[in-house]
Order: structure tokens, then C-alpha cells, then sequence
């Protein structure tokens, strides 16, 4: 059978399949976490329980030897520039590599929170850390990916493992129905964000981000302005936007988070609403910055109402809330509202909206993920993650008290600490841009971020002025690998704020390398 | 070449997909309708591509079908635990979570 006439290619053009060139120093990171995923899983397979007590430390230690490539690449680029490979499918540039060291550190972090929890609970202990790895290698695939095809199939790697691991408990209820409604919600966005894909494939012809976005202006045949096919890809690229706003649990998308997160373990509640959600929005900077860039008259006004409904619905609803995991959950949502602000403006102002987005998500994951591993550290003694339990926190455990307050603080914007630059520089991106919707834009992330601190302060005065549940004293043993998670974070936390250049000057990316 | 007529079938595919998702109680069922929409994805990708004369769009739907395999058998394997655990695969019983 002939089956390049059933392409629909002349038999002339049809060349013999020759292997791209393949750089490995910039696939380096990728193979080496796929390495230890797949050495995480026989170690498991071939010594089963003996094993069990080195899967964490094995994990970790592949995390950061990960790390050691994404070094030498930041050093390598900042002389030769852009690594591209496969026609521009995978990039690695600067805005790649910040974002792989972002998701493989707080992966280390997470396997942290995780080590005593999974360890002590009735869990599956090794597979849960060979899945971990294999979906913090799809993020770090994700932040290379400049294609349709690369970002659905990063996007994939890193939900399925995630969905199981939403799972883990499973004897309990609460959290098989965690992980079937974000399997479902999941599944649902994923498939919607393909539609729209198969749309702007159809559209341009293409599935690299850089040759879809030039001929989102122009007919790719005859070189004409685009008009015939300006619903079919302003249809396209709702749809895909969509998709990922299910991801980053942006309202209206957001209704399986709260769900999801108070049904799933402590560590993988951090891990979804950290790692996880970082990914998501990884990916809509680069289908923004490189796909769509050309029709910021579709995605901007999409944009707009996305981060107001976020910030407006994601405060209101966690005003109300009772148990803290929730709180996070809501507090989370606004939150997304917060980093895709500066993308209803990138048309215009989009160096600034780059880099306020890149110290957003570098500071986000620091600061939440240090809440995570002081409600886990509080969980252990009181076993329950409802607010009441926080009650009187200072007078049993000082640290973790003093620990929460800059993380509460910290994620309501509150100066010195690092949330402070992070809104700050958001704030300054939108009203830079200057119309009336940026302005209008602005207004509504100022009067948030006041909502927001009144539902966090009212947790730090729960901690230090109510009294302890029953008056019940006993200190909190905190396991050595909790205590380093909180040891990083808070001094990320600290450090992003008293010195922001610290953080600004990885961040200040420039525009995202196409290919 | 009739790229209307492709594009449409997939367009009611997807609505009915979508349709199925948001109304069906039986867990079974919702899988089956989140499979309908990614068949709808193929058909338009393998459409568009024969229209555009690129094998891109046999190329995607190759890598959508073996990706949602991989989806639906992580699905079913929510939906026994939860038969296992309940006894039922219908998924309004499934609200323990609320608030």
C-alpha cells in the first residue's frame, strides 16, 4: 500500500527518514531523571521491601544530581545562546533552564515532606517515588517544549503520574475521590486543549509554536492577511487556553482543586498545587510568548477575565473556609489569578510580563511550599488539617509557628518578605502597560491582595493568640527531612524578599527563544 | 477535498463528547465519552492534514491514541478502586468532599 499518497504528499518529496542531530548535553537533565525513575522502579522490582528505606534518599539524590547539567547548560548558554534542537521543537534557553531548576528543587522538596509521611502511613512506598520522578520529568520536558506535540506530551508525562499519585491512599474514600475528580477534570481539560490544538494545526498547517505563530497573521498559502480562518483560530486558541486554566486551576476552571487537595496526601497536595500547577502555567507563557504572540487581540481580553475571576471568586470563597488545606487550595486559585494578570497586557509590555510571571513562580513555589510542610509538621501532632487545629501553635512549637507567620505573610504581599516582589513586580507590569483595562486590571489586583491578607492574618493570629485545642501542651517531634524542607523555603522565602535581585536577576529572561 | 464534512463530524463528535462527560452518572460511561472527543481530535487531525498535505497530522493523532490509552487505563483503574471500595461506579455517589 502506498502510503504517501495517503498523506497527501507528491511521491517526489518523500526523502529517506535521517536521525535529527540530538545535542546531549541540553537533553543531559531529562535523561538523567529518566534514569533514575526507571533505576527507582527495578531497585523496587528486584530487592522489594529491602529496598524500601533508600527509594527517598535515591530520589533526592537523582534530583540533584539533575541539577548538575542544568548548571553547566546556564553557564554554556550565557556564551553560545539558545540550544535549539529537532526544528525547533526543544529549546533550551535561559527561561527553560530557570524554570527545570525551579521544578526539579521543589521536586527535592516535596520528596522531602514526603520521606516520614509515605514512610509512616500505610502506603506504597517505592513506586510513589519512581512516579514522582517521572512526572517532574515531564515538567522539566515541558519547559523545553516550543511544539503542539512536545507540550501535549510533556503535559500528559506529568498528569498521569499525578493522577495516581492523588490516589495513593487507597483504602480511603476521601482520597480515591480526590484522584477521580481530578483525573476527570484532568482528562477533560487535556481533551479540550487537543481539540483546540487540532484547530490551530489546521489553521497553520504546522505544530511549531514559532511557524504557528507566523502564520496566525497571514495565510501560510498565499501570503495574505488573515481573515476566512479568524474564527476557526480564535476558537483554537480559547480551546487550548482553556485546556490549561483546568491545569493552573484558574476560576471558572477551578472547582476540582479544593476537592482534589483536601482529599490527597499532604505531600502530594503540595506537590499538585506547586509543581504541578508551575507546568501549567509554563506552558501558557510559551504557547502565549511563542505561539499566539501575533494575535494578542484573541488571548488578551481571554486572559483578562481569567486572572478577575481568579482573584475575585478564589478570595471571596476562601474567606470562608474552615479547614487550612482548603484555605490553600482557594488562596491558590487567587493566586493563578495573580500570574496570569501580566498576560492580558504581554502584547504590549512583554519583556516585563516575562520576567514578573518567571519571579512569581520561583517565589510561589518557595513560599507555598513551605505552608504545605508546616501544616504536614502541625498534622503529625493534632492529625487533622482543619484551621481550629492551628490554634495556639506558638505556645507548643515556636518554630513552626514563627515559620507560618513569614509564609502567611509572605503570601499575602506583606514587605520585606519574598510574596512582596513577587505582587509588586506584577503590579508594576500591569499598570505599565497603561489603557484602561490594565489600569482597571490594577485596581482589582491592589484591592485582592488586601482581601487576601485578611484570611492569612486570621490564621497567624489564630497561631499566636488563641489557645492550644484542650490545653494540650506536647511539643511536635519534627522528623530531620521536614525540618530541612522548612529550613530552604523559609530562607528562599527570606532571601527573595530582602534581596530581590537575588531572584530578579535569574528572571530577567528576555523574550522566549522559538527555534 | 471535503474538509466541511470531516470537520463537522468532528465537531458533533466532540459535542456529544462533552455532552456525555457533564451528564452521565456511570463511570464507564464518562470515559467513553472523554475517548469520543479525543477520537473527534483525530479525526480533524488526520482531516487537516490530508487537507494541508502534511503527514504532521497522522503524526499527532499516532501520539493522541497511544497517550490516551495510557489515560484510560489509569482511568479504570480509579474507577475499580472505587467499585472496590464502594461497591458502585456511580459518581454522584462519589461526594464526600464538599465545602
Amino acid at each position: 500500500m502506498d502510503f504517501t499518497a495517503l498523506a497527501g504528499l507528491p511521491v517526489a518529496d518523500v526523502v529517506a527518514f535521517t536521525r535529527p542531530a540530538i545535542d546531549w548535553h541540553a537533553v543531559a537533565p531529562e535523561l538523567i531523571l529518566l534514569g533514575f525513575g526507571a533505576l527507582l522502579t527495578l531497585i523496587d522490582v528486584i530487592f522489594l521491601d529491602r529496598a524500601k528505606q533508600y527509594t527517598a534518599a535515591l530520589a533526592g539524590v537523582g534530583l540533584l544530581a539533575t541539577m548538575v547539567p542544568i548548571l553547566t547548560l546556564a553557564n554554556d548558554i550565557s556564551e553560545t545562546g539558545p540550544r535549539v534542537m529537532f526544528d525547533g521543537a526543544f529549546v533550551v534557553d535561559e527561561f527553560a533552564l530557570i524554570m527545570k531548576a525551579v521544578f526539579i528543587l521543589s521536586g527535592y522538596v516535596v520528596i522531602l515532606l514526603s520521606t516520614n509521611y509515605i514512610g509512616e502511613g500505610d502506603y506504597w512506598e517505592s513506586e510513589y517515588y519512581g512516579l514522582m520522578l517521572s512526572s517532574i520529568l515531564g515538567m522539566v520536558v515541558m519547559a523545553s517544549s516550543r511544539d503542539l506535540i512536545s507540550i501535549f506530551v510533556a503535559f500528559e508525562l506529568l498528569s498521569i503520574p499525578s493522577y495516581m499519585l492523588a490516589t495513593w491512599k487507597k483504602r480511603s474514600l476521601e482520597s480515591n475521590e480526590a484522584g477521580l475528580k481530578y483525573y476527570l477534570m484532568g482528562v477533560f481539560a487535556s481533551a479540550i486543549m487537543l481539540y483546540g490544538m487540532s484547530l490551530l494545526f489546521g489553521v497553520s498547517g504546522e505544530t511549531i509554536l514559532t511557524k504557528v505563530n507566523a502564520s496566525l497573521t497571514s495565510d501560510p498559502l498565499t501570503g495574505d492577511a488573515l481573515s476566512s480562518s479568524t474564527p476557526i483560530l480564535t476558537l483554537g486558541i480559547i480551546f487550548v487556553i482553556v485546556g490549561f486554566a483546568f491545569k493552573v486551576s484558574a476560576a471558572p476552571f477551578h472547582s476540582w482543586a479544593p476537592d482534589t487537595y483536601s482529599g490527597a496526601p499532604i505531600p502530594v497536595t503540595a506537590f499538585l498545587a506547586v509543581a504541578s500547577k508551575i507546568a501549567g502555567f509554563v506552558a501558557l507563557v510559551q504557547l502565549v510568548f511563542v505561539g499566539f504572540y501575533a494575535r494578542a487581540d484573541v488571548f488578551q481580553p481571554l486572559m483578562w477575565i481569567l486572572a478577575a475571576a481568579s482573584m475575585i471568586i478564589g478570595n471571596l470563597v476562601a474567606l470562608r473556609q474552615t479547614d487550612i488545606v482548603r484555605l490553600m487550595a482557594y488562596s491558590g486559585v487567587a493566586q493563578a489569578g495573580f500570574i496570569l494578570a501580566p498576560l492580558a497586557v504581554a502584547g504590549d509590555v512583554g519583556d516585563q510580563a516575562l520576567s514578573s510571571i518567571v519571579s512569581y513562580l520561583a517565589i510561589y513555589a518557595a513560599m507555598n511550599l513551605g505552608a504545605f510542610a508546616v501544616i504536614l509538621a502541625a498534622a503529625r501532632k493534632t492529625g487533622s488539617t482543619s484551621i481550629e487545629s492551628m490554634n495556639g501553635l506558638f505556645s507548643y512549637a515556636p518554630g513552626l509557628a514563627v515559620a507560618m507567620t513569614i509564609f502567611m505573610f509572605a503570601l499575602a504581599g506583606i514587605p520585606p518578605l519574598g510574596g512582596w516582589f513577587a505582587k509588586f513586580q506584577i503590579f508594576f507590569a500591569v499598570v505599565e502597560q497603561g489603557g484602561t483595562w490594565a489600569i482597571l486590571l490594577g485596581v482589582l489586583l491592589a484591592v485582592n491582595s488586601v482581601i487576601a491578607l485578611y484570611y492569612y492574618a486570621a490564621v497567624a493570629r489564630r497561631i499566636w493568640a488563641d489557645e492550644a485545642p484542650n490545653g494540650d501542651l506536647t511539643p511536635i517531634r519534627i522528623p530531620a527531612s521536614l525540618s530541612a524542607a522548612l529550613v530552604l523555603t523559609v530562607v528562599a522565602t527570606l532571601v527573595f524578599g530582602f534581596l530581590p535581585g537575588s531572584i530578579s536577576q535569574f528572571t530577567d529572561v528576555g523574550l522566549i527563544a522559538g527555534g | 477535498m471535503l474538509l466541511n464534512q470531516f470537520l463537522l463530524l468532528a465537531a458533533v463528535l466532540f459535542c456529544l463528547g462533552v455532552y456525555g462527560v457533564i451528564t452521565r452518572k456511570n463511570g464507564v460511561m464518562v470515559l467513553m465519552s472523554i475517548e469520543m472527543i479525543l477520537n473527534a481530535v483525530n479525526i480533524n487531525l488526520v482531516a487537516f492534514g490530508a487537507f494541508n498535505g502534511t503527514p504532521i497530522g497522522s503524526v499527532f493523532a499516532l501520539f493522541v491514541i497511544a497517550v490516551a490509552a495510557a489515560e484510560v487505563g489509569i482511568g479504570l483503574a480509579i474507577v475499580l478502586l472505587i467499585y472496590r471500595n464502594k461497591k458502585s461506579i456511580d459518581f454522584s455517589e462519589v461526594d464526600l468532599l464538599k465545602g
